[in-house]
């Protein structure tokens, strides 16, 4: 039993519907009920916090350049170096950040893409049905029965017998994680389109003798944005975690680019693991709070633009 | 006559972000044994949240703030316990919503479903439970009472449905129905069929109904005495004979007014002007006058109390102020 | 007379029951089956019938939201379901639909104002500026206000947003306007606005309505002629007046004392139909009301009732009338 039975539950959405003052926007009450939800504003600051430091905090540093320098090798933090050296002698709180950078560029990235190819195919099975849309869900099923872990760390094996230039890699890790990705964002933006195909506002759009161009543009693609953008938050973090743990098995990118993931791959090493934390607890750290914070952000996200989402 | 049921007061609020909905408000009612009291009124007007503040429904809910007393045969029912309001719900009140399909548990045949209060409240033996729950089903109308034991709420249509609901209801001997919107989503000669078997079945058993709906053609069919609510308040009611033939309300007038009749065909239905007012934004002062024909000054700073405007019959508008303050 | 604005011609709507994992077809679900009607210009035709009696599917299948199994759907002598793409959509603006749902029908992300003026940009039937004062007019003469323009459709109540929709048809100047149980989610002081719009509408436009409703008593107040149907069939049809004084099929008969009137102690006859609606998956034989009517004989349960003229233009498909 809910709250208040369907009836008044309608009534009470009529009666909020007074118009002797202007209602705010969707967006913007969507922004209220976001800025209320504690936990998705700590995680947005954290969030934010994270970019923020990655991507200007190794300007300020003076050993962004890594220099190798052997006679600080494995040094405790300190006040030169905050967060200690490396086994190279490199200032780990600049490495981290470093790293950071690389991260975060290959979690936005991936996302991006596969967002990208998600939504467009999606759209184009949800929209035109029939033999389109029975070949992109073959599709995506097929990769969807593959588990996406052992996919990457196959593909990941190949590179590195095909001795894939390091520099490359990174952009070959991002195209793997949409690869692996698409199918399940093309899977939701396919079902939210079928069932609003079937609202009755696309009948009158029918009816009323609106072009195909439209109906998609007009009416069908501003009621997917909420879906697109909560996918996109959630599926950042899955990607920076998939990110690191490749790279943690030095499948992804290759030393000496720095990736959080790579990173922790210094504790793999008993004595480091033992006596060097401050090798492995920043990257591990950083990983955590990142992938934590974008969950956090994003569920507030879900829960304020697309509540039928919800568990 | 006794009263089975007495609401003194009754304020159901709730509590939401955009501040507090008083969705009942100062309602007070009673009713007779063996009487049908309609709440009539449009959504929003707290008629169903009346009926589910009395089965206890929205006790200690989230948000959830009730005044008032709530008194059943001298039981105080809001200072129950859960337990001792699960012995009363079921078996003394009972109660049935617009949606049967949603109160039937799907994966339970109508039998289990509707032995179950019987072994609960009776404490009668699975056989005896089965054999009174066959006759049920054949006294509320269908035929195939064995086979409709074996089967699963979905096999069955909307209007058996609600039939099976009844004789879950009645199936404790309860002294009140509760009944919110029963034929609202039913078909008209489907509903018809419901009304006339509620009717037959409370001549048989005596049991007071109180029956929420916003039909007034329902209501004038089935009701001993109307309550009208609107905005959470009552504001008028009487004896069903009186008060469709000499509405007091302007709110009532109107909306007798504003149903199309069979038979009686206007050239222009008469409407009220406007809309309910929002739930969060009342004003102390008289909620209708804004819609109304007749307002007055007083109307607009002063909220009316529901006062006696002639052989029962009361009414909670100013243009009566001088009688109800009198009375 | 003039020729019909419509004219439906034995129209057949057969939906296919799919079942197995290789969607093979194994039965039919007649949702419409074998319907005629005709309305003239200016008229309100009320089409009248319970749940499963195929009433919305009708509607549906002359706006083409549903395609024929058979028949024909002329509109001012064009069969509409011959027409294809750009001719089908350059007559769309003729024939425009009200529904039901006030909350459904209406895109949450889209403004009133762009709503209701967006058809007309896209038939390029008025210049940019021309539209702002066109959906103003119309905003006006469904009673709202030129400040609703700007406003999103969840600012509105249930009756505004009905009142936009009709704005939204409206504004195309139609020549039909097919509208869905357009009241029934409504509240009765709310019902009587809309309903006294349609009747306003039809005076100032000369619109002709097809209203499809449950309600008898609404039909009775705004149609001038009205069809009743059954599990997709349709049982009598004739003007209103003749049809709720003098009706002649037992199933409008039972339907009209169905109506609960708001008249306490109201004596009258009434007639209550034993048993269920049948499902139109799998109707009676011969008079689909046979299982239900209290005259049916033998006759009804094998013979398919035609229907017949019994003066008037009043047509009955009972055996016994």
């Amino acid at each position: 039993m809910t709250l208040m039975e369907p009836h008044t539950a309608r009534a009470a959405e009529s009666q909020k519907s007074e118009t002797r003052y202007k209602k705010p926007s969707l967006w913007k009450q969507a922004l209220r009920h976001l800025l209320r939800n504690k936990l998705a504003v700590s995680g947005f600051i954290v969030v934010a916090f994270m970019f923020l430091a990655c991507f200007i905090g190794p300007l300020f540093s003076p050993y962004a350049d890594n220099k190798i320098n052997m006679s600080i090798m494995n040094k405790p933090p300190s006040w030169q170096h905050w967060l200690g050296t490396d086994k190279l002698g490199r200032d780990v709180l600049t490495r981290v950040l470093q790293a950071g950078r690389i991260s975060l560029t290959v979690g936005l990235a991936s996302m991006a893409l596969s967002v990208f190819l998600g939504t467009l195919l999606g759209a184009l099975a949800g929209y035109y049905r029939g033999i389109v849309d029975q070949i992109i869900m073959r599709i995506a099923d097929l990769l969807l029965t593959i588990p996406g872990l052992p996919l990457l760390f196959i593909s990941g094996a190949l590179l590195s017998e095909w001795k894939v230039p390091t520099d490359y890699r990174m952009y070959i890790v991002m195209l793997m994680l949409s690869l692996v990705n698409w199918p399940g964002l093309a899977r939701m933006i396919r079902g939210q389109l079928l069932s609003l195909r079937e609202q009755e506002f696309m009948h009158a759009a029918v009816v009323l003798g609106l072009r195909d161009r439209r109906k998609l543009l007009h009416h069908l693609l501003p009621n997917l944005v909420p879906l697109i953008i909560v996918m996109a938050t959630l599926n950042i973090g899955g990607a920076i975690l998939s990110e690191s743990v490749l790279s943690f098995f030095g499948l992804g990118v290759m030393p000496p680019t720095p990736t959080w993931g790579n990173m922790i791959d210094a504790a793999n090493n008993m004595i480091d693991f033992q006596q060097r934390p401050w090798l492995w607890i920043p990257p591990g750290l950083s990983i955590f709070a990142t992938v934590i914070a974008i969950n956090l952000f994003g569920d507030g996200l879900r829960d304020v633009l697309d509540p039928k989402l919800k568990r | 006559m006794s009263a089975l049921l007495k609401i003194e007061g009754l304020s159901t609020h709730f509590i939401t972000e955009e501040g507090r909905i008083k969705a009942v408000d100062e309602v007070s009612l009673r009713i007779l044994q063996g009487e049908t009291v309609c709440i009539v009124g449009e959504s929003g007007c707290g008629k169903s949240v009346t009926a589910m503040s009395v089965m206890g429904l929205l006790q200690g809910g989230l948000g959830v703030a009730i005044d008032g007393r709530i008194t059943f045969q001298d039981t105080d029912l809001l200072s129950l316990n859960k337990a001792e309001i699960r012995a009363i719900r079921g078996h003394e009140i009972a109660m049935i919503f617009q949606e049967p399909m949603s109160s039937l548990n799907p994966v339970l045949t109508i039998g289990e479903q509707l032995i179950e209060p019987m072994m609960e409240h009776l404490k009668l033996n699975k056989k005896v439970a089965r054999e009174r729950a066959t006759a049920l089903i054949e006294q509320v109308g269908i035929s195939r009472s064995k086979q409709i034991m074996n089967s699963y709420p979905h096999e069955l249509s909307g209007g058996m449905l609600q039939r099976i609901m009844i004789a879950m209801a009645i199936s404790c001997g309860p002294k009140l129905l509760i009944a919110d919107e029963p034929t609202t989503a039913l078909d008209v000669t489907i509903q018809a069929q419901i009304l006339d078997m509620l009717r037959q079945i409370k001549e048989e058993s005596g049991m007071a109904i109180l029956l929420i709906t916003h039909d007034l053609g329902v209501v004038a069919e089935m009701a001993d005495y109307v309550v009208v609510m609107y905005a959470g308040k009552i504001v008028e009611e009487g004896e069903v004979t009186k008060l469709f033939e000499d509405p007091k309300h302007p709110y009532t007038q109107g909306l007798l007014r504003s149903k199309p009749v069979l038979g009686q065909r206007q050239e222009e239905l008469f409407s009220i002007p406007g809309q309910v007012p929002n739930l969060l934004e009342l004003q102390p002062y008289c909620y209708f006058h804004d819609r109304c024909e007749h307002c007055m000054a007083i109307c607009r700073t002063q909220e009316p109390e529901l006062g006696v405007v002639g052989h029962q019959q009361k009414a909670a508008c100013w243009l009566y102020g001088e009688v109800a303050h009198h009375g | 007379m003039a020729e019909p604005l419509l004219e439906i011609r034995h129209l057949k709507k057969y939906f296919p029951i799919k079942t197995g994992l290789l969607g093979r077809t194994t039965g039919q679900v007649k949702a419409v089956d074998d319907i005629s009607i005709t309305i003239q210009e200016g008229e309100t035709f009320g089409l009248v019938g319970e749940s499963g009696s195929g009433k919305s599917t009708v509607g549906r299948s002359i706006v083409r939201l549903t395609e024929k199994t058979d028949g024909e759907i002329m509109f001012r002598g064009t069969d509409l379901h011959s027409l294809q793409g750009d001719e089908l959509r350059r007559l769309r603006p003729k024939l425009q639909m009200i529904f039901q749902d006030p909350y459904g029908s209406l895109n949450p992300r889209i403004r009133v104002g762009d709503a209701i003026g967006e058809a007309l940009l896209d038939h390029g039937l008025l210049g940019k500026g021309e539209i702002r004062e066109r959906v103003l007019e119309v905003l006006n003469s469904c009673g709202l206000s030129s400040y609703h323009i700007d406003r999103y459709p969840h600012e509105f109540s249930g009756g505004q947003r009905q009142r936009i929709g009709i704005a939204r048809a409206l504004i195309l100047n139609p020549d039909l306007m097919i509208a869905d149980e357009p009241v029934s989610a409504l509240d009765v002081s709310i019902q009587a606005q809309i309903i006294n719009l349609f009747r306003k509408l039809q005076e100032s436009q000369g619109l002709t309505y097809l209203f499809i409703s449950h309600d008898l008593s609404v039909v009775e107040h705004l149609c001038s002629h009205v069809g009743v149907m059954y599990l997709g069939g349709m049982v009598e049809t004739a003007t209103r007046d003749e049809l709720f004084l003098h009706p002649l099929h037992p199933y409008t008969k039972a339907l009209l004392s169905a109506v609960p009137m708001p008249i306490p102690r109201l004596k009258r006859e009434r007639i209550i139909l034993k048993g269920d609606i049948p499902s139109p998956a799998n109707p009676p034989s011969g008079c689909k009301f046979h299982t239900r009517c209290p005259f049916a004989t033998s006759e009804c349960r094998e013979q398919i009732p035609n229907m017949r003229n019994v003066g008037s233009n009043h047509y009955v498909a009972c055996h016994w009338v």
